[in-house]
């Protein structure tokens, strides 16, 4: 292998991989969770499952659609 | 008496021979050119791909300890235990960017641990050291507690004797097996045999949420049966909601546990093994799948409720052991072979994190104390076989916790392992960002973090049981003089004055002019992906073998 170059040719392209305005929706699924006043209920049940349980586990499709949003829009960027 | 559970011994038996059979075969698998060197035995050649990376990544974050854990705790308290499942929600969009600049900036620079990150990032020895030793007494009671995950499904077999050493054999000998197949195949073992693990544990918990409601009459009643426990018990935290005072300490621990989580060595390891930054981001939206998974596992604890399960009784006397309810419902409620089968899922559920955070731990002593302090000029071949007797001694070391000690100061020590384990995120995670904290403002940081956390959780006592210091995480914040019953996670107050005193520490040396260490890295090397050649070894670093291109 060749010596590393400290600047490699693509480095302008590969920092914008990581800066996307789309990374700011990744704190929906950060900061929903650790509500309390949103899951902390008895009422509705689904299936017989209290709220407190249905919705939680309901979280993480929220949290998968997010970060799979998230990469897709991201990725698509970066690709080069 | 163990006669009576002899379908259920013999399938856990062959189960988990089977499965040491692949840990040995593991080692020729992507068989590398060249096993004698850290990449390849604590890394696994640092060229795992998504599928593997999924497992594997799963195996060591959702351990034999949570499955039996998490449940007895539901069992115990209700709707406080569930807070694993927003901690496990919460963290991979948490870390999503931020192991991505870990695995790019290691991949550059060769790094195994994230002692090896703080070393070059802020020129600062001690701080690494901070960092490793930090790693490591937080990790050895992790391993422990594997054991104790193995113990409960042992106990519910019947498979205990008298004597101390009758009574921790089986485990003496599964951890042996574990010893001599991590020894010769590294991470590759962990890897391979998480596909058996995880496989088993998916079929054996779709089956148990679909038939035990069923048989239970249904989520309502098991929901009620639960319900109805939590309003007969006296203990005022309990219920299958939370109240007016454990709502902080619910959000606050599952935010401490989630922002710890990945501060783990062990973390870090599977994380550093996969092949690329796809590979971790895919990874970060594929693993909440063992979150759901998690979740349904923690209502078997309801489901013990509802069917009535009285857990076995604990070591000491009028004491009861509630890991094991969720082997005993099993026991009770499934076919021998089926109990069996469950039980070998929770037994390799063991295996396969201890021997992930075994070499883990082992890598931190190699680089960052081994090769830092004792020889500065080991060779990779030097350094790979350092960490394989390493790794024997930690497992050797959390076998004699669990047979000399109370398994309940492994779980009381793994709480602090939390706590402690937090503290390490300024330098670690931060310092993924910025630069900015003065070296050794982060020791100071760390320093009051640590000392104010362990004040914190020596004041926290539980008359229930009758212990005075280290009952649990919820600090009272009444202590603080707040007029309140409301509790809150130790870990995040003790992170947070460490975030403070870094801060106040850094602007002060920065006034003074005192010397701050070099930075070893550049802006591009947190981007750098596959194929991205490696940095040239820093003259200071290893002045006599430079490391070859893996």
């Amino acid at each position: 292998m060749d010596a590393p170059e400290p600047e490699a040719p693509d480095s302008a392209r590969s920092r914008a991989k990581d800066k996307s305005p789309w990374n700011w929706l990744l704190l929906i699924p950060i900061v929903v969770p650790l509500i309390p006043a949103f899951f902390n209920a008895d009422s509705p049940r689904l299936f017989g499952f209290p709220r407190f349980y249905w919705l939680q586990l309901a979280w993480i499709l929220l949290g998968v659609g997010t970060t799979t949003l998230v990469y897709q829009m991201t990725k698509k960027r970066g690709e080069h | 008496m163990w006669r009576d559970h002899l379908t259920e011994i013999i399938v856990f038996s062959v189960l988990f021979l089977l499965v040491s059979a692949m840990g040995f075969v593991a080692a020729r698998w992507r068989r590398p050119q060249d096993m004698a060197h850290l990449d390849e035995w604590g890394l696994g050649g640092r060229s795992f791909g998504g599928w593997i990376t999924w497992f594997l990544v799963g195996g060591d974050l959702y351990t034999a300890y949570t499955f039996v854990a998490v449940p007895a705790l539901i069992f115990g308290a209700g709707a406080a235990g569930f807070f694993a499942v927003p901690y496990t929600i919460v963290i991979y969009p948490l870390v999503f960017l931020v192991l991505c600049r870990l695995w790019s900036v290691s991949h550059r620079h060769g790094f195994v641990t994230p002692a090896d990150f703080v070393r070059n990032r802020f020129g600062s020895p001690v701080l690494a050291l901070l960092v490793a030793i930090t790693g490591i007494v937080a990790t050895m009671p992790y391993i422990a507690l594997q054991l104790v995950g193995i113990e409960a499904v042992l106990k519910t077999m019947g498979v205990t004797g008298d004597s101390a050493l009758a009574r921790h054999l089986p485990i003496i000998i599964a951890f042996a097996i574990l010893a001599a197949y991590t020894y010769q195949s590294g991470l590759r073992a962990p890897a391979l045999i998480a596909f058996v693990k995880d496989s088993l544990i998916y079929i054996v918990i779709l089956v148990a949420v679909i038939y035990l409601p069923y048989k239970l009459g249904g989520w309502g009643s098991i929901f009620d049966a639960a319900d109805a426990k939590f309003q007969a018990s006296p203990a005022p935290g309990d219920g299958i909601l939370l109240n007016a005072n454990n709502q902080l300490q619910y959000v606050t621990l599952a935010f401490g546990s989630a922002l710890a989580l990945f501060l783990y060595p062990h973390s870090i390891t599977g994380v550093l093994a996969s092949r690329n930054r796809d590979v971790i981001k895919r990874n970060m939206s594929a693993l909440p799948a063992y979150s759901l998974l998690l979740g349904l596992i923690a209502l078997l604890g309801y489901m013990a409720i509802a069917a009535n399960v009285k857990p076995l009784p604990g070591a000491k006397a009028g004491s009861v052991d509630g890991n094991t309810v969720v082997p005993l419902l099993f026991d009770q409620q499934f076919p021998d072979w089926f109990a069996g089968v469950a039980y070998a899922a929770i037994g390799i559920g063991a295996l396969v994190p201890a021997a992930i955070m075994s070499i883990a731990a082992a890598n931190l002593f190699t680089r960052n104390i081994y090769k830092e302090y004792l020889k500065r000029d080991a060779t990779p071949a030097q350094e790979a076989n350092v960490s394989k007797i390493t790794s024997l001694v930690v497992k050797v070391g959390a076998v004699a916790c669990i047979v000399f000690l109370d398994p309940q100061f492994s779980i009381d020590l793994q709480l602090i392992g939390g706590v402690i384990i937090l503290q390490t995120l300024p330098a670690v995670a931060l310092g993924l960002y910025t630069r900015w904290f003065h070296r050794d403002a982060l020791i100071a940081g760390w320093v009051a973090g640590m000392g104010l956390g362990m004040w914190m959780l020596y004041q926290i006592g539980n008359p229930a049981t009758g212990k005075k210091h280290f009952a649990g995480s919820a600090f009272p914040l009444s202590e603080f003089g707040f007029d309140t019953k409301k509790t809150i996670y130790v870990g995040i107050v003790a992170v947070l004055v460490n975030l403070v005193v870094a801060a106040l520490v850094t602007l002060v040396l920065r006034a003074a002019k005192v010397a701050d260490g070099p930075d070893g890295t550049t802006p591009d090397d947190y981007f750098a992906d596959e194929g991205t050649p490696r940095a040239a070894a820093p003259a200071d670093r290893a002045p006599s073998a430079p490391e070859p291109v893996a």
